[in-house]
C-alpha cells in the first residue's frame, strides 16, 4: 500500500529520533546492563510515544492502525527492547479498549499517563502456548475480587504502574471460566518476582508478577464475568500485527547495516558489494522485507476498515518474525567475522530477532491459527 | 509573556552543493529546513514559555512553501504562525526584509493591543549568513537588542542573557520590549510530539500580503534594496596544517612534538 502524507511525516519524525537518539545510545545501555530510562523519557514525555493506541477522547493521538504499525517498525529498527517497552503498554491497553467501560478507560489512561508503563499478564509457568491453562484465581468476596497467582515472562512487569490480568473465576468451566481484570501496581499484595536474564531484547524488562491476596473492587472486572479469554484472544489477534512490524524493523536495520558495510569492505581489491553472491544476499533480504512489510500494512488496513483480520494478523506476525530472523543472520554473514563481534550491530539483531518467533504466540501457534482460518474457509 | 520568533526557511546546507563555475547554490533537490539558529531561538522562547507561561507567535517571510517551516514551529512550541508573502516583496535584501518584517510586527502588535515582550531571531540564516535582519528589526522598532544569546532567563520585566566570547562570556540584561538573536544553545531543540505534529499539519497559517503589510514601494523588493552583489565566491579554506607521513606511530608522535615545541606551542 501507499502510505498517506501524514503517516510519512510521522514516520520521518520518529525516524529522526531513532537515528539520533536510539541507534547511537541504546548499545551503551545494553553494555552497561542499564535500563534506557533517559531515552524512554524523551520518547514518552517529549514525543508522546508512550501509548500510541490511546484514543483521542482519552488524550491520545488517535492514530490509525496503519500509522501505528509504521511507527512500530521504525522504533524496532532502533532497538527492540525499547520498542517492546513502549508497545508493551499498548498490549496491556487493548483489553481495556476492547471491553472496558468509559470509567475503566479513564482510570486506565489516568494511571498510565502518570506511571508511564503498563503490562499484560497472561503467561504463567504452566500456561504458555496453552493460555487457557492459567491457574491464577480471582474469587468474589463482598464488593471485591481477591486475586492469587504468579505470572511469568511479563514484559514491563517490574516497571508497570498498572496491569491487565487474566484469572480463573470459575475453575469448572475451562476457558469459559476465565475473566480479565485491571490491577494497579500499588495494591497490597502485588509484588515483582524474578527478573529474567535474557539472550536478547536486553532493554526490555521481563519479570514475574506475583498476586498474593490482592483485593480489587468489582468494577475492575473487564467485560463480562467468565468472558475474559475472548478479550485476551482478541487482544493478541490485534497486537500480533505489531510483532510483524517489529520484525520488519529489525530486518530493515540488518539490511541497511549490511549494505553499508558491503560497500566499504574491500577484499580482492574491490568492495565486497561488487560480488554477485553478496548482492544476492542483500536482494533476497530486500524481497523478504518488502513482502513482510506489506503483510503487516495489509493487516493494519483491515483493522482500520473494520474488516476481519485474524488470519492476516497472524500471517503478518509469522512473516515479519521469520524475516527478522533470516535477515539478521544473513546480514551478519555479509559482515563476515566482524558480524560475529559485539562492536558491530548484527549479532545483537540476531539475539533480538529470536524473541519475535516466540512471544505473543509462537510461530507454531500462529501457523495453527492460520490453518484454523483456512479450514473454516474452504 | 508575549513572544515573537522570526524564522526563515533555508535549504539544508549540509546537503547542498555549490556550482563550481557560477559560484551559486545548486538548490534543486535540496530539502528545506527551518534555519537552525531560528530553531534554537524558538527553543529558547519555548523554554521561557514553559517557565513563566505565555504565548509564542512564529513569523516568516518567504514563498508559500515557507508554511512548511512555520508548521514545524507550530509542532515544537509556537502557538500561532504568520507568513508574509507577496510577489512585490521578492528580491528584498536584508534592509528591505527587515523593514517589511518590522511593519508586519507592528501590525500584529496592533492586533494584540500590546508590543511583544520579546522578539527572538536566529543569529544568522545559514544560506545568506549576514546576521543583519535581527539587529535591523531592533533598529526599525527602536527596541533594545542583544545579539548572540547562548542562554537566557527572565528576571521580572527583563531578560538576562549569557553571550559567549573568545575571552569568556558577557552577562547582559535588557528590559522588555527587546530583540534577542540566538546562537547555538547548550541544549538541542525539542522533538515534536505525535499530537503536536498532527495538529500542526492541520493548522491554518495566515498569509499577510502587501495589502496588510503596507511598505513604501521604495523600501521593499529590489527597489528598496541598496545591497548590490558584485560577485560571490567560495572562500578558499586555508590549510595551515601539516601532514606527517611515512613514519610509524612513535616516530610520527615525536616529530609532531618537536614541531609544536619549535613553534612555541608546547614548552
Ligand atoms: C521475553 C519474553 C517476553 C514475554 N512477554 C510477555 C508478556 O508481556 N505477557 C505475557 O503474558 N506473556 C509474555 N511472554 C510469554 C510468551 O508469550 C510465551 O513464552 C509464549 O507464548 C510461549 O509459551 P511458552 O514459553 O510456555 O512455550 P510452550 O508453550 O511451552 O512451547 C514450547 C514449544 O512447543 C510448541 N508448542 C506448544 N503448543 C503447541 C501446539 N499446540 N502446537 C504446536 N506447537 C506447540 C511451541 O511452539 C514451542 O516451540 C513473554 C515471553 C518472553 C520470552
Amino acid at each position: 500500500m501507499i502510505l498517506d502524507e501524514e503517516t510519512l511525516e510521522l514516520r520521518d519524525m520518529v525516524r529522526e529520533f531513532v537515528d539520533n537518539e536510539i541507534i547511537p545510545n541504546a548499545p551503551e545501555y545494553e553494555k552497561k546492563n542499564e535500563f534506557a530510562y533517559p531515552i524512554l523519557d524523551v520518547a514518552i514525555n517529549e514525543m508522546g510515544l508512550g501509548c500510541l493506541c490511546q484514543p483521542e477522547e482519552f488524550g491520545g493521538a488517535g492514530l490509525s492502525n496503519v500509522a501505528f504499525l509504521t511507527l512500530s517498525e521504525e522504533i524496532a529498527r532502533g532497538d527492540l527492547g525499547i520498542a517492546t517497552t513502549l508497545f508493551g503498554n499498548c498490549l496491556a491497553t487493548y483489553p481495556v479498549l476492547i471491553a472496558g467501560t468509559d470509567e475503566q478507560k479513564k482510570l486506565w489512561f489516568d494511571t498510565l499517563d502518570e506511571k508511564k508503563y503498563a503490562a499484560f499478564c497472561l503467561t504463567e509457568p504452566n500456561a504458555g502456548s496453552d493460555a487457557g491453562g492459567v491457574r491464577t484465581s480471582a474469587v468474589a468476596d463482598g464488593d471485591d475480587y481477591v486475586i492469587n497467582g504468579t505470572k511469568c515472562f511479563i514484559s514491563n512487569g517490574g516497571i508497570a504502574g498498572i496491569y491487565t490480568v487474566l484469572a480463573v473465576t470459575d475453575p469448572k468451566k475451562g476457558v469459559l471460566g476465565l475473566s480479565a481484570f485491571i490491577v494497579e501496581r500499588d495494591r497490597d499484595g502485588v509484588s515483582i518476582g524474578k527478573e529474567e536474564d535474557k539472550m536478547g531484547m536486553r532493554l526490555s524488562n521481563t519479570t514475574e508478577v506475583i498476586f498474593d491476596h490482592v483485593r480489587v473492587p468489582k468494577d475492575h472486572l473487564l467485560g463480562k464475568l467468565n468472558r475474559g479469554f475472548k478479550i485476551i484472544m482478541e487482544t493478541l489477534d490485534h497486537s500480533r500485527a505489531g510483532v510483524g512490524a517489529f520484525g520488519v524493523g529489525i530486518a530493515q536495520r540488518a539490511l541497511e547495516e549490511a549494505t553499508k558495510y558491503a560497500k566499504q569492505r574491500v577484499q580482492f581489491g574491490q568492495p565486497v558489494a561488487n560480488f554477485q553472491a553478496v548482492q544476492h544476499i542483500l536482494a533476497d533480504m530486500a524481497i523478504e522485507i518488502e513482502c513482510a512489510r506489506q503483510a503487516y500494512l495489509h493487516a493494519g488496513e483491515l483493522i482500520d476498515a473494520g474488516l476481519p483480520y485474524k488470519m492476516e494478523s497472524a500471517i503478518a506476525k509469522t512473516k515479519g518474525s521469520d524475516t527478522a530472523m533470516k535477515c539478521a543472520i544473513d546480514g551478519l554473514q555479509v559482515l563476515g567475522g566482524y558480524g560475529y563481534m559485539k562492536e558491530y550491530p548484527l549479532e545483537k539483531l540476531v539475539r533480538d530477532a529470536k524473541i519475535l518467533q516466540i512471544y505473543e504466540g509462537t510461530n507454531q501457534i500462529q501457523r495453527g491459527v492460520i490453518a484454523g482460518c483456512l479450514l473454516k474457509k474452504y | 509573556m508575549n513572544i515573537l520568533v522570526c524564522v526563515k526557511q533555508v535549504p539544508d546546507t549540509t546537503s547542498i552543493k555549490i556550482d563550481p563555475i557560477k559560484h551559486t547554490l545548486i538548490r534543486t533537490g535540496v530539502p528545506s529546513i527551518v534555519n537552525p539558529y531560528d530553531a534554537y531561538a524558538l527553543e529558547m522562547a519555548a523554554r521561557i514559555k514553559d517557565a513563566v507561561g505565555g504565548k509564542i507567535c512564529a513569523l516568516s517571510m518567504g514563498p508559500e512553501m515557507a508554511k512548511d517551516a512555520l508548521k514545524e514551529c507550530l509542532s515544537v512550541g509556537a502557538d500561532e504562525a504568520y507568513l508574509i508573502s507577496d510577489r512585490v516583496f521578492g528580491g528584498s535584501d536584508t534592509l528591505a526584509t527587515s523593514c517589511i518584517i518590522s511593519t508586519a510586527i507592528k501590525l500584529l502588535e496592533e492586533k494584540n493591543g500590546a508590543p511583544f515582550d520579546l522578539i527572538f531571531c536566529g543569529k544568522q540564516a545559514i544560506d545568506g549568513d549576514t546576521g543583519q535582519v535581527g539587529p535591523e528589526i531592533a533598529e526599525h522598532l527602536d527596541r533594545a537588542l542583544i545579539t548572540y544569546a547562548y542562554e537566557s532567563q527572565i528576571e521580572g520585566d527583563a531578560i538576562k542573557v549569557r553571550r559567549e566570547s573568545d575571552e569568556g562570556y558577557d552577562m547582559l540584561l535588557a528590559h522588555f520590549p527587546a530583540v534577542v538573536t540566538v546562537e547555538k544553545t547548550p541544549y538541542e531543540p525539542r522533538y515534536p510530539s505525535i499530537k503536536s505534529k498532527m495538529a500542526a499539519r492541520k493548522a491554518q497559517i495566515t498569509t499577510l500580503t502587501s495589502a496588510e503589510v503596507t511598505v513604501d514601494e521604495n523600501s521593499r523588493g529590489l527597489k528598496g534594496s541598496p545591497t548590490k552583489v558584485k560577485s560571490t565566491y567560495t572562500a578558499e579554506v586555508q590549510k595551515n596544517g601539516q601532514t606527517i607521513s611515512g613514519l610509524d606511530g612513535s616516530l610520527a608522535g615525536a616529530k609532531i612534538a618537536s614541531l609544536l615545541f619549535d613553534a612555541g606551542i608546547i614548552k
